[in-house]
């Protein structure tokens, strides 16, 4: 079943809002399958923004709950249709 | 199908006003706490569905600004006074959620004696007490809460018992009383202490809604730009040395015993107040108003003398007739300590629109019954203004040109009506009969209540007239 899911789709997904990120760096330390990084580039206000690797999300919003910023973050959930 | 799980709370605005240029993110250093509690409370409201009965009670602090963010009510208080501004909204608006958010040199330090009263009257409000162990906006000064050998720029060599004295354990001295129903301290440092805030968070609002009293949660929180630290080695320092001297966990909780325990919900109904307050047998007969010529239409009013000259008497009558010519009405009373002989003022506005501050700087009228009065409030009336000052004691005319001027033996003319006393009467006529701001027989009626005796009336009336015939053109 677990296998299943894996090899379909990825149970969550996350948007980084980059101009709302303040690049603390906390959300990448909290990602349990550790998938968020801090990139290279900087946003608007000289920050580097938080990104996601692209695969591997489990939708536990644990890096949500983590970031200090209102928008920074959402976390999507994989829900059967 | 992906679908938003985790996404920004309503109850934040859309567009934070703060920072020019930037409408997105709050104005709180990288990795502080104050967004993360934000969040927690921002989501727990939209969650309880009371965006539109929320409360939001501003500190000084970092986090002054919260109003910035929060879509709810917000109202912004002087530093420490939090508690008493909630408790003040919550008895007025029992259905309202108070929320006092407080960062710990507010809470802990200047506003030590609100919290503790509050706490003590088990007021059903929630106060979240954000502890970062040190004044962030200011600039990083020790608070009660800094911890012994911590560096802040108020305790260079780091903090020392011998000279700054013990961490103040706000919690557990809170907890002591018998007032508050739940006390709890969390942390941000790791992932499972944040789902713990987040979930205190949520039952201290909780607990409000359900009319269980007092609910505190003390949220230990980086503040890396005070610590000096990255906002990772912010959370180490917080696991490793803060929650040694302050331990997390519930303090205290009888929230389950406590459901409607709203000790302090209105138990007076308001219709019933003026009953209590023996206000029944009052008038509150209206009067029509009068036509009054352009220049002395809404007047600021300021009335001053000596103590004993009836000064504020004179202004609650024409408040009180004011009111009953459907005016908006201010009353305020100035004077030194003495009962009688020193100098004394009181301000009084009507006007037909609302009244923004009942002081009056600048009035429109001045009665002036001494000398003093007339030297220190003479250059304060407004151009084109009245003043009215009793000739019979000040023995100078104003120097103002650009004012009206009635020269009026006030003292004179109420010893002759039967009493010196009555002169402040005898400027009553005479305003009244110049500006004809109120109804002569709507203010007798009110005089009449407020006068004890027939002889002191018929006093007051002579003198009264003798200032009206004075004065009228
Ligand atoms: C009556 C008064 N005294 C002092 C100050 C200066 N002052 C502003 S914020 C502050 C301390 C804030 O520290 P804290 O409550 O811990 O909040 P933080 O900024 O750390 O979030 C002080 C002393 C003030 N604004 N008003
Ligand atoms: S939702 Fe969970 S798994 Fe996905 S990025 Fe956030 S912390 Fe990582
Ligand atoms: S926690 Fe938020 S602000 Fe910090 S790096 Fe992650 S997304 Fe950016
Ligand atoms: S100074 Fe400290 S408390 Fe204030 S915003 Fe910065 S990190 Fe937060």
């Amino acid at each position: 079943m677990n296998n299943e899911i894996k090899n379909r789709e990825d149970r969550g997904r996350v948007e980084v809002s980059a101009e709302e990120c303040k690049g603390c760096g906390l959300c990448i330390e909290a990602c349990p399958p550790h998938v968020l990084e801090l990139s290279e580039r900087l946003n608007g206000h000289g920050y580097h923004p938080a990104a996601y690797l692209g695969s591997g999300c489990t939708g536990c919003g644990i890096c949500f709950y983590t970031c200090p910023e209102p928008g920074a973050l959402t976390v999507f959930t994989l829900q059967a249709t | 199908m992906y679908v938003k799980t985790y996404q920004r709370a309503k109850s934040f605005f859309g567009e934070f006003e703060r920072k020019p240029g930037d409408h997105l993110t709050t104005h709180y250093c990288p990795g502080c706490g104050h967004g993360n509690l934000h969040k927690y409370i921002a989501e727990a409201i939209d969650d309880l569905g009371l965006q539109d009965r929320t409360i939001f009670v501003n500190p000084v602090g970092c986090s002054v600004f919260a109003y910035y963010y929060m879509d709810v009510g917000n109202i912004q208080v002087p530093h420490g006074r939090a508690p008493a501004a909630a408790t003040a909204i919550k008895r007025a608006h029992p259905d309202s959620l108070v929320i006092s958010y407080q960062g710990d040199g507010d809470l802990a330090a200047i506003g030590g004696n609100e919290i503790l009263h509050a706490a003590n009257r088990g007021e059903n409000i929630t106060v979240f007490f954000i502890n970062n162990a040190i004044y962030g906006m200011t600039g990083g000064q020790m608070a009660p809460t800094t911890l012994l050998g911590q560096k802040t720029i108020t305790s260079p060599f780091g903090r020392a018992t011998e000279r700054e004295g013990f961490p103040l354990r706000v919690s557990e001295l809170l907890a002591t009383l018998e007032g508050p129903t739940y006390i709890e301290r969390v942390g941000l440092f790791d992932n499972k202490s944040r789902m713990k805030a987040r979930k205190a968070v949520r039952k201290a609002l909780r607990n409000q809604v359900e009319g269980r009293g007092f609910s505190l949660v003390e949220i230990l929180s980086p503040c890396p730009t005070g610590w000096g630290l990255t906002p990772t080695e912010s959370c180490e320092w917080m696991q490793e040395k803060m929650v040694k001297q302050f331990p997390l966990g519930v303090i205290k909780d009888e929230s389950a015993s406590r459901e409607g325990w709203n000790r302090y919900r209105q138990v007076v109904p308001a219709e019933k107040l003026p009953e209590i307050l023996d206000l029944t047998k009052e008038s509150t007969e209206q009067f029509t108003p009068t036509d009054v010529p352009g220049c002395y239409r809404n007047p600021s009013i300021k009335i001053a003398g000596f103590g004993g000259q009836g000064l504020l008497f004179l202004g609650k009558l024409l408040a009180e007739a004011g009111m009953r010519h459907a005016y908006n009405v201010s009353w305020i009373p100035s004077y030194g300590p003495e009962m009688r002989g020193g100098t004394a003022n009181c301000q009084v506005n009507i006007s037909t629109e609302p009244i923004g501050s009942p002081l009056v700087s600048r009035p429109s009228v001045l009665i002036a019954l001494n000398r003093p009065s007339l030297d220190k409030f003479e250059p304060e009336v407004a151009s084109g203004g009245l003043i009215i000052y009793d000739s019979s004691l000040i023995d100078r005319a104003p120097e103002r040109g650009d004012v009206e001027v009635i020269a009026l033996p006030a003292t004179k003319l109420a010893d002759e009506a039967g009493s010196a006393r009555a002169a402040n009467m005898v400027a009553l006529g005479a305003y009244l009969g110049r500006t004809n701001l109120l109804d002569q027989t709507g203010v007798f009626k009110i005089l009449e209540k407020m006068t004890k005796s027939e002889d002191q009336m018929a006093i007051n009336r002579r003198a009264f007239d003798a200032g009206a015939r004075f004065a009228m053109f």
